[in-house]
Order: structure tokens, then sequence, then C-alpha cells
């Protein structure tokens, strides 16, 4: 069975909670339109399709949009080698979606990044802390409002936090730049 | 042939004493057995490990007694990343080395964060603690560390150090009256 094949079984059984599934350069998509599905979507993937290694969860930040989050889980089976990617859309006001714990354990830790990076929450998970900063950090780093310098924090004795000087930074390199001056990193204005 | 001039230490003419300046002879045993405090954060510990193996042997410079206990060491050597998460840590392990103790900051991230502009990253543990010597380079060479450790073995030379105790016996002296 192709990854395209369980897509569709997938949809057929949850109708039009799934989109359509996008086929791009073999890697096969399908959107949830209600992410408090999400557990009962996974549950069937691993248990009836044989998606039994959970690679990544990871986030975006479409900052300005809503949904504001949107959450993508990555899939593969290691019997038959296919992989899918389900996406799902959560608002700012929400900011919660089920865990899928129940189904990988191994969400355990890429949920709790999500929470720490994003602040986004995972309802159901055992052990929501943050695992990359320190509890009692104020912020979310990797939300699109948060300054790449960072933002001056401070809990006394564990850790604190000062903006980094940029110098009209960020310095961004072009990919493929005729020669090595023009590769290099440098302020660049982003019409550039 | 006599080609060179024998300087230093004759026995037939000065018998079996050495004449010195106290603080010369603590400064001589101090700056030759350093002992360094490995705070191996990134990359830069890889090269700092080089130094300790066969090929540079920073056992040259008498600095081969790398010490996982801070309170057995006299010079941190910051090899890497200092994260505000890890600042802390790295003040503690500083904190309890025991007095005389020096510090090399190694390599760009040690130094002034380096590349690393965000905030998770501390821009240079200067921040946190006092440094002696800055080693540049990202990761810098192992040659580079054997330098910094000739500088910090000058820098310990010139330090005073019975006017430190004769401070701070005024120093304890005008506490306690």
């Amino acid at each position: 069975m192709t990854a395209l094949e369980s897509a569709n079984k997938i949809k057929a059984q949850f109708g039009d909670l799934i989109s359509e599934p996008a086929d791009f350069r073999g890697e096969v998509t399908v959107k949830l339109a209600d992410a408090e599905q999400i557990t009962a979507v996974c549950e069937v993937a691993k248990g009836q399709l044989g998606f039994d290694y959970l690679v990544d969860i990871s986030s975006v930040d479409n900052y300005g949009d809503d949904p504001r989050w949107t959450i993508i889980y990555h899939l593969r089976g290691l019997r038959h080698g296919n992989e899918l990617r389900i996406k799902t859309g959560v608002s700012e006001e929400k900011s919660e979606l089920p865990s899928v714990l129940p189904v990988w354990r191994t969400a355990n830790w890429h949920e709790r990044e999500i929470y720490d990076m994003m602040g986004i929450r995972f309802s159901g998970h055992p052990d929501l802390r943050r695992i990359l900063m320190w509890e009692g950090y104020p912020y979310f780093p990797l939300r699109k409002d948060f300054p790449l310098a960072g933002k001056p924090s401070d809990l006394p004795g564990i850790a604190f936090t000062k903006p980094a000087p940029l110098e009209g930074g960020p310095f961004v390199t072009i990919a493929g730049g005729k020669d090595a001056i023009s590769r290099e990193p440098r302020i660049r204005n982003p019409e550039e | 042939m006599q080609t060179q001039t024998e300087i230093g230490y004759n026995t037939k003419i000065e018998g079996d004493v050495i004449v010195t300046r106290v603080d010369a002879a603590l400064n001589w045993f101090r700056k030759n057995s350093v002992w360094p405090m490995p705070m191996g954060l990134a990359c830069c510990a890889i090269e700092l490990m080089a130094a300790g193996a066969s090929r540079f042997d920073i056992s040259r410079f008498g600095s081969e007694v790398m010490r996982f206990s801070p309170r057995q060491s006299d010079c941190m050597i910051v090899a890497g990343t200092v994260t505000y998460k890890m600042a802390g840590a790295v003040k503690r392990i500083w904190d309890q080395m025991p007095e005389p103790r020096w510090c090399i900051a190694m390599g760009a991230c040690a130094s002034t964060g380096g590349m690393y502009r965000s905030y998770a990253v501390l821009q240079g543990v200067d921040n946190i603690i006092p440094v002696d010597i800055y080693i540049s380079g990202c990761p810098p060479r192992p040659e580079a560390v054997l330098d910094a450790l000739m500088k910090l073995q000058a820098k310990i030379s010139q330090q005073p150090v019975l006017e430190n105790v004769n401070a701070y016996k005024l120093l304890t002296g005008a506490a306690k009256s």
C-alpha cells in the first residue's frame, strides 16, 4: 500500500474532516480540519495503517493569519517505509490541542519542545514542562513577534537573559551567490 | 669550542644555594603547574582535548592535569558556547575554585557569544566571571590554546604573591578592629 492509498483510507474514515491528500514530489500531506480529532486520526494511522514511528512534530507560526498555529505530524511506517504528513491548525485564542502521547510515547518531548518554543499547550500531556529554556522563562522565543535578539528577563538564582547586540543585523547569507563576497553574511533588507 | 655562554645555576661556583625572591619562586611553582578545569561546552572542547593529547601535548607546559573538580583546579578554560541556562552552572563552578585562579575564554563563543546573537546565548563569559586570556578562533587551533597558556604563564610570573598576602592580612585585620 502506498502512502497515497493510506491517506485515502484515512479520508474514507473521517470524511470531510480530512482534506484531499496532496502529493508533492512523492510526499503525501493531508490536512485535518478539527485539531480535537488529532488523537483519533493518529490512532487509525498507527493501528490500521502501520505508521508505527512518529518522526517529528513541528509547529508553524502564521503570524497575522487565522488560525495562527499549524501543527505538523510526520509519520513513518518502519515495515512499509511510507511517510505521511498530517497538518492541523489551532487558533491563537485556543492555543491547545490533544496530546498524541497515548499513540506514540515519543511525542512526549516533541510536545514539550513545541510548548517551550511556541507556547501551544497539549491537553492530556502528563508532564508539560519547558524542555530547552528553564522553568519561569517568561517568553516563547520561536514566535514571530519575539525579537531575534531576545528580551531581558531575570530569575534570581536560576538564570537571566539580556538582548544580544545585533549591530544592525541579522546577518543573512545568500545561497548560490556569484562569488564569495556576495555570499558573505551581511545586513540585507528583505526587498533586496 | 664553546658555542654558547652558560648562564644560570652553576654548582661549582654557587654550591647548593640559589638566591632569588620568594615572589619569583612561588610564581615559578604556580605557572609551571597550572591545573586546568576544562569547562567544555561545545566544539572548542574537542580542540582542547587535542591540545591535551599526544600530538600537541599540553603537559610540555605543565598543564596536563585536567581536573574535573573545581576545588582542585587553578585555571578554568571555558571552551564553547555559554548559554544563559548554563551560565549559572559556570558561575557556580568558578565560585567553587580556590584562589589563586585564572580563566581562559577559548574561542569566539566564550569570548563574545560568537555567531550566536540570540536570546539563548550569553554574549561573552566575561559577563559573569573575570577572564585573563581570550583566544580568537572558531574553534581555535590547539597551538592557540598553548599560546594562551604561555601568555597566562607570563601573566602569572608577573603577579605579586606576597603583596597579596600582606594586603589580605591588612584587610582582615581591619575587619577585626
